[in-house]
């Protein structure tokens, strides 16, 4: 079977997820059983069904331990992707080969984090320092917003990207947010003079430009298309997966190959588009990855929604809002949503493509749903 | 402050720090710059490595200022400047580090405000502590 053999020949037929805060009570293990459970619920599947699992590094609920709690059966596919945050649409790509191939026939997707009210992983320099890292941390380039910020200072250097570049992109998530109940930073308007005078966290990039530290889970169940007819739920297909890991790139510190400002989006983007019947011109709403500001505009050129040097520039008049050319992250996003490591994009790609979201683009009938962008990535194409 | 957890690849980097020179990895059959360290030769997949001793200038490709919350060492200091440096003789190959006002002077003894991308710089080599970049 070749990769375009996966065309639209599964469907994404339930999503869940807890409450998101910056504090809630319960463990990571028991929120990822509610984010589950919720998400077959709406599936309308049982639990026993579940044969294939896949969820990605940095997770702390582990296959066995999710299994055993919800009652899954006995399972015949399970796959954990690395990276961190760039691992959250290989999930689903994962699931979908596994289906389309026959290894499984109900997969779940998941992410549970307590990143609000939990430890910092970059201050555990016992783990990250025996790595590569040993070349960037003693130098006090300690967190990911550093590393991020590095390139991004490179990027409004080369390009003449603004900070109200970068601040188009923390209003349409802040936006967004404020029509959805569920975000953390619903009811929370932002303006541009409180994101140009917020403090910096890592200049070029102030407190705004940084995605929000957030407890909750998501998950989502995928069934062949077959199967999908069948289900309570309007299917949501995945038309086109990618993962993408550049020649010579190196982790989130991307600075040790020829083109730094061309990561892992490109990769990832050239296989995507491969196999889909439609390009970036036809994509009606975009969820892309936004631990920071500055991964939009690298991606907007990665996924070819305009030319190298061109992202900056993109986001202006409005394109990112509903309405504009390319509504982006309409959940909020990890800016202004929730910060779960991106699976919510990928729920919230799905409503948009069901007609449910709080931020509803008319009609969308395609979406773009990304990974992190600066580690080795992953994408999604979905179409209703 | 942290100090770099060397590997088997990395170690004689920090070796030729230590004795004042910066040296970077190359390829010994086809003469390949590579950084950070590792086995073999992307180029060539040949195993045959040499360090060599490199001109230890360059020039600023970015840089940031990293503001709290940070480890304490470096919250004592910030905000202070973290520069990526390309070397002059291969510009892809880029060193982290920090831009100072003299060897061995703390990460905040420059002014930010004097920092600029394509700044000309020359590493120094403070006694017992990583290289260091100063204004060339």
């Amino acid at each position: 079977m070749t990769v375009a053999g996966l065309k639209d020949a599964t469907a994404i037929v339930g999503i869940g997820q807890t409450a998101f805060a910056k504090r809630l009570p319960e463990d990571e293990k028991t929120l990822a059983c509610r984010a589950v459970l919720a998400a077959l619920d709406d599936a309308g599947i049982a639990p026993g069904e579940v044969d294939g699992l896949a969820s990605y590094t940095m997770e702390e609920t582990d296959e066995v331990e999710l299994a055993k709690a919800v009652g899954f059966g006995d399972l015949t596919f399970f796959s954990k992707v690395p990276y961190g945050g760039g691992g959250s649409c290989a999930t689903v790509a994962h699931l979908a080969g596994a289906i389309a191939s026959g290894q499984a026939s109900v997969g779940v997707a998941w992410r549970s984090r307590k990143r609000g009210s939990g430890p910092r992983p970059w201050t555990n320099t016992t783990v990250q320092l025996p790595t590569p890292a040993q070349w960037t941390r003693p130098f006090g380039l300690l967190r990911p917003a550093d590393e991020i910020a590095m390139l991004a200072r490179r990027y409004m250097h080369e390009y003449g990207a603004t900070r109200d570049h970068l601040f188009n992109v923390a209003l349409a998530c802040r936006n967004r947010a404020n029509q959805n109940p569920a975000a953390v930073m619903y009811e929370r308007p932002l303006t541009r003079e409180m994101y140009m005078t917020s403090r910096w966290i890592s200049e070029p990039l102030c407190l705004f430009d940084n995605c929000l530290e957030t407890d909750g889970a998501l998950a989502c169940v995928l069934v062949s298309k077959e199967r999908a007819r069948d289900c309570a739920k309007k299917p949501v297909y995945v038309h086109s997966v990618a993962q993408g890991l550049p020649a010579q790139h190196h982790g989130m510190v991307n600075y040790w190959n020829d083109d730094p400002l061309t990561g892992p989006a490109w990769t990832a983007a050239r296989q995507l588009w491969k196999h889909a019947d439609f390009t970036a011109d036809d994509v009606d709403v975009a969820q892309i990855y936004d631990a920071f500001t500055a991964l939009v505009p690298l991606s907007l050129e990665g996924y070819g929604f305009c030319g190298r040097g061109e992202g900056g520039a993109f986001t202006e008049q409005g394109a990112l809002e509903i309405g504009g050319r390319l509504p982006l992250n309409t959940s909020g996003g990890g800016l202004s949503e929730a910060y779960v490591h991106g699976f919510n994009l990928i729920n919230e790609g799905v409503k948009q493509l069901r007609g449910t979201s709080t931020a509803q683009v008319p009609g969308a009938a395609t979406c773009l749903v990304t990974a992190g962008e600066g580690v080795p990535t992953s994408a999604l194409l979905l179409r209703s | 402050m942290l100090t770099p957890v060397t590997d088997t690849d990395g170690a004689p980097f920090w070796e030729y720090a230590a004795q004042g020179e910066l040296r970077v990895q190359a390829c010994a059959d086809c003469g390949e710059l590579r950084f950070p360290p590792r086995p073999c030769c992307p180029h060539c997949q040949s195993f045959a490595a040499e360090w060599r001793l490199t001109s230890g200038r360059g020039r600023v490709w970015s840089y940031v200022v990293p503001h709290p919350p940070l480890l304490p060492d470096y919250a004592a200091q910030a905000p202070y400047n973290v520069v990526m440096v390309e070397l002059e003789e291969t510009p892809r190959i880029r060193l982290v580090g920090n831009l100072v006002s003299r060897a061995g002077a703390s990460l905040d003894s420059l002014d930010p405000e004097r920092v600029r991308i394509g700044a000309r710089v020359r590493v120094v080599f403070p006694e017992g502590g990583l290289p260091q970049w100063v204004l060339a």
